[in-house]
């Protein structure tokens, strides 16, 4: 049996080797190249740099340091931060939205299989239609704005996309004291967690961590400046168009995923709760949404890895020159491909990644270390 | 088992929360169907919503004109690259959830980090290598490219339903005499419709609607629909019911996928394929 | 399977498969982001070529959207691949020159020039501007004008004013006009058109003389003659409508047209809008004027076509660039395309009343180059252009933003 075994898995490699190279070259080796590429000042000499065989010279991080602090790239600072800010609404947005809609249509309404099909359709739209519909949607002369008329009242004049407005300004050297705080808020709520856990040693671990970023984000940070000048940054208002499309093309998507958690509920489950006396809010709140926390994981996942590579919607919204919604992978396309800065660009898209990487590398770990378990 | 779920008074606001819903999701559908079937002239901010005049049928035609030489290649793309890559994610997944080699988790997490990698980035390398081998401006070049950044997702559906399968089923075929391929054949693909379907959905609606590939790697002979969607969109002075019918019809496949296919794509998702 | 079913099985998937049959002849690919309202100007020059060369192949690449920046992609994806296109379209000047021909891309042009003829058909100011290093590097097929002030002459008229000719005069009328009702005398659209009138404001403030100097590196952006620019600037801004960025150029133009405004600084592809898609008549329905203080002096902007080097269809491509400069070419392609032909011996019968008025002055003014369509400025500046609008946008500041202008553009080494 065991040799049995043995030899399926040996199998099974030879089987997954296809995509291993596959991956590794068109994954791998094209993000090696990348990388490469944003270590060298590609670019910055017009002549070498759509030659046919660039010369370029390796200059190390310094692409890196101009993008974070660098006068000229003061857009790239603000795309990462609007990048935060939609990212935040986007998902909360879908999560929202999606739950909403999946918990009305498990209450099986008339007609459940129409609004279902309504609230999924956004999903088989390319990014770029959703982008056309709602940037003409969107237009401060007309569309939305347009609606109150039909009941009456005055057209809205809220100018969506081409707003120039920014709330909840902070600046940019008052980053490492921001960031410092909340990576100490992060840590002392995970000590929290871990000491109701029972888990004492996990818990103090963390304690002494948060109090040692703390005191740095109080003591160290605000003497460290990144920009020799104060250079605002917030949320742009103009992103409120984007998010409603984005929202407007996913929750769809979302709500299927709730869906299907809600539907796998056990239905003894739901009686159980009803005879011991729960009510519906009890219900949901106790029972219901704790059993969706795996889906709502997924789901911020794949939404997560979408926001942040958000590209097509925003392109076919506010076109390449809206400062107010421009977001990294935007600026890396036209930083590239209309300033020819290749090196920059490559920076800018290796910066996109190890966002990503932040995110999916401790789901995937987890993920991982939970099938060992099993 | 319905009716006991909510009492009878709060059922109407539940409707009224579901209409309010679904005319939000459906009111860009008006104005495309709206500006799609206005004359060029008619159309203008002001009267956006109102509707039109004349029913204009003439920009579907003329959008279905630039699209049909187009339609051939989106349908062999989305179609080849889809089942191969669907094709593949379920050998893969095969692997990964029932024949795991040592180092199989470090290769499954490095096989699904491609799926988050942003496009742009890797854009040019990714130029050079298709020219080289020689795929650049064919359609097979997009669907070698489509299959490979697929391979993650498809990967990571089958593998987490395939884990639902208990291995005792594994098992008891493998006692039988039955080796690698066999079991695949006789256990695991018979049961594997629902993963199938969510990610061909998945696989075909994104390939359907991908722009950046499409338009880098194509020339005018094997371009799909999505670029020739751009180009009437393009231009100094566009007159928006064309693109507006254009998308309309594009987007007629991808949901013909959904309507036919629907019911399986909440079940196949329900059948733990994307269960945290 | 029996032999014949798979037999015809095989026959029909390689049907689908076959690519048209190869026969002796030549192809030309050439590339271009032309599509919409501007595709039929291209098609009849293609279709110019192919009656005199009926056994050449030509591959219309047009790659549309995002105003130009997808076709550059894809051009520039293609050029680094070592796979270029017999020729494509590009912006004649700087765009051209600053990106390809200083990267050793493009072939000289200068033996096609003087053995066409075209050293004499072409202005002077217009040949300065293809030239650099001692070559010449695109053929253009068209001119339009940059510096053009539209308004319609009847509400003029009935608002007793006349088109002004300096900027001092431009701002009294605007005023005068706001005392009349019009809040909002200049209609302004998205974006780009902040670029396209600040070009015009900066030619009128500065002359054509120090405009060049700019580019050359002569004249620095924060010298406090180009600051007085932003300060200008500014002041022409605060009589344009506060809801610019939710229009195309387009609506822009149909403000003015309305009445809501009086005037509207646009290339003169508006006159093309005006005539052919509104069917206003030149003259009548829509007047013009150069943009105030640059009387005299013609902005130019042309799309021109090279030769890359290492194509693999170069006498094809000679033979297009060779139809592209040709009296004949230019008279097909520009009443089409709404444009005046580069050559000074068009014939103007086929030509609009706007497009006879353009072509007078092309003999006549002295030719400089545009900024925001690729003339004068390499694109690592025109692309980061953006952000000094902003800047200024923002603050309201011209110092500043003549900083930054100049931060730019010793990062990128204009003028060098």
């Amino acid at each position: 049996m065991r040799w049995r075994k043995h030899t399926n898995q040996i199998t099974g490699f030879l089987v997954v080797l296809p995509s291993i190279v596959l991956v590794a070259v068109f994954v791998y080796g094209f993000i090696g190249r990348a990388l490469w590429a944003s270590l060298t000042d590609w670019g910055k000499d017009p002549s070498q740099a759509l030659a046919l065989n660039p010369v370029t010279r390796f200059i190390g991080l310094q692409n890196y340091r101009e993008l974070f602090t660098g006068f000229i790239d003061g857009r790239f600072r603000q795309d990462m931060v609007s990048t935060v800010f939609f990212t935040v609404f986007f998902l909360a947005g879908c999560l929202l939205f999606g739950l909403l809609l999946a918990i009305l249509i498990d209450h099986k309404p008339r007609g459940e299989a129409l609004f279902r099909g309504v609230f999924l359709f956004p999903f088989a739209l390319s990014f770029v239609v959703t982008g056309t519909i709602w940037r003409w949607l969107l237009q401060p002369g007309g569309g939305v704005n347009q609606l109150p008329t039909l009941v009456g009242l005055r057209p809205a004049t809220f100018e969506w996309l081409t707003s120039r407005q920014q709330v909840w300004r902070f600046d940019w050297n008052d980053l490492p004291v921001i960031i410092g705080l909340l990576a100490a808020a992060t840590l002392a709520a995970v000590a929290v967690v871990a000491r109701r856990a029972g888990r004492r040693r996990r818990a103090i671990g963390f304690a002494l961590g948060s109090a040692a970023v703390l005191g740095l984000a109080v003591g160290v940070a605000p003497g460290w400046r990144p920009l020799p000048f104060p250079e605002l940054h917030g949320f742009n208002l103009a992103f409120i168009g984007i998010v409603v499309a984005a929202v407007w093309q996913m929750a769809g998507y979302t709500m299927a995923l709730y869906l299907a958690g809600l539907t796998g509920i056990p239905e003894e489950l739901r009686e159980a709760a009803v005879v011991e006396g729960a009510n519906e809010w009890q219900l949901y709140t106790r029972i219901i949404l704790p059993l969706m926390a795996p889906i709502t994981l997924s789901a911020m996942i794949v939404l997560g890895h979408i926001s942040l590579k958000i590209f097509d919607l925003v392109f076919a919204m506010a076109g390449p020159d809206n400062a107010w919604t421009d977001v990294p992978a935007l600026l890396m396309f036209i930083t590239t491909f209309r300033g020819n800065q290749f090196a920059k660009g490559a920076a800018i898209g290796v910066i996109l990644l190890v966002l990503v990487a932040m995110i999916i590398v401790p789901y995937l770990r987890s993920q991982l270390r939970k099938g060992v378990r099993e | 088992m319905s009716a006991s779920r909510t009492r009878g008074r709060w059922r109407w606001l539940m409707y009224v929360v579901l209409c309010l819903a679904a005319s939000f999701f459906l009111m860009p559908v008006y104005m495309m169907v709206v500006t799609a079937l206005k004359d060029p002239a008619e159309i203008s901010l002001d009267t956006a919503w109102q509707l039109p005049s004349v029913w204009n049928w003439a920009s579907f035609a003329d959008a279905w004109q630039a699209f049909l030489p187009k339609l051939r290649n989106s349908l062999i793309l989305t179609v080849t690259a889809s089942a191969t890559s669907a094709m593949l994610g379920s050998l893969n997944g095969y692997v990964f959830a029932k024949w795991p080699f040592p180092g199989a988790k470090i290769v499954f997490a490095l096989i699904l980090f491609g799926m988050f990698i942003p496009y742009q980035a890797i854009l040019i390398p990714l130029f050079g290598f298709i020219r080289a081998i020689g795929l650049y401006g064919t359609i097979w070049g997009l669907v070698v490219v489509h299959t490979v950044y697929g391979l993650p997702i498809t990967t990571l559906i089958f593998r987490n339903y395939y884990t639902e399968i208990p291995d005792s089923l594994i098992e008891a075929s493998a006692l039988e005499g039955a080796g690698f391929f066999a079991i695949y054949r006789h256990v695991v693909f018979p049961l594997s419709l629902p993963g199938f379907v969510v990610v061909v959905i998945w696989q075909f609606t994104q390939i359907w609607n991908e722009f950046l590939f499409a338009v880098s790697l194509s020339n005018p002979a094997s371009q799909p629909i999505t670029v020739a969607l751009a180009q009437l969109a393009g231009g100094e002075a566009v007159r928006w019911n064309l693109p507006m019918a254009g998308a309309l019809l594009a987007a007629l496949p991808t949901l013909l996928v959904y309507v036919v296919f629907g019911r399986y794509f909440v079940r196949g998702l329900l059948a733990g394929s994307v269960k945290g | 399977m029996n032999r014949p079913g798979s037999f015809f099985l095989a026959a029909a998937l390689a049907s689908l498969f076959a690519t048209a049959p190869a026969r002796a002849q030549d192809k030309l690919e050439i590339f271009s982001w032309w599509a919409g309202d501007e595709g039929p100007a291209l098609k009849a020059l293609i279709d110019l070529y192919s009656k005199k060369y009926p056994n050449i192949q030509v591959i219309n690449s047009t790659v549309t959207g995002g105003s130009g920046v997808n076709a550059r992609a894809v051009l520039k994806t293609r050029m680094l691949g070592g796979d270029p296109p017999d020729s494509f379209q590009v912006h004649a000047g700087q765009e051209l020159i600053g990106t390809w021909v200083v990267a050793n891309r493009m072939e000289d042009l200068s033996d096609l020039f003087k053995s066409e003829g075209w050293m004499a058909q072409f202005p002077k100011g217009l040949i300065a501007l293809l030239s650099a290093r001692n070559g010449i590097w695109s053929v253009p097929v068209n001119i339009h004008r940059s510096n053009v002030m539209w308004y319609v002459p009847a509400n003029l008229k009935k608002w007793g004013v006349s088109p002004p000719k300096t900027l001092d005069e431009f701002l009294a009328t605007c005023k005068t006009l706001q005392g009349k009702g019009v809040q909002h005398p200049l209609a302004l659209g998205e974006n780009w058109t902040y670029n396209h009138l600040w070009e015009s404001v900066a030619l009128g403030v500065l002359g054509p003389e120090d405009w060049t100097a700019l580019w050359t590196g002569k004249l620095k952006f924060n010298d406090p003659k180009a600051v007085k620019v932003w300060a200008t600037f500014g002041q022409v801004l605060d009589f344009a409508n506060p809801d610019a960025s939710g229009l195309s150029w387009q609506q822009a133009t149909d403000r003015m047209l309305k009445g809501t405004a009086a005037f509207n600084v646009m290339g003169d592809w508006a006159a093309g809008y005006m005539a052919t898609t509104l069917k206003l008549k030149p003259g009548e329905g829509f007047g013009w004027e150069a943009s105030p203080g640059t009387g005299g002096v013609f902005m130019m902007l042309s799309d021109s076509f090279g030769l890359p080097k290492g194509v693999k269809h170069r006498d094809a491509a000679l033979k297009w660039l060779r139809e592209l400069g040709s009296k004949e070419g230019q008279d097909t392609f520009n009443p089409l395309k709404g444009s005046i032909a580069a050559r000074l011996d068009s014939d103007l019968s086929k030509y609009n009343a706007y497009l006879q008025s353009a072509a007078k002055d092309w003999k006549t003014n002295k030719v400089v180059g545009s900024l925001a369509h690729g003339a004068v400025a390499p694109e690592a500046f025109a692309s980061q252009f953006g952000t000094v609008m902003e800047i200024f946008l923002a603050s309201k500041n011209a110092e500043a933003a003549a900083n930054a202008a100049q931060a730019i553009a010793d990062q990128v080494g204009l003028g060098k």
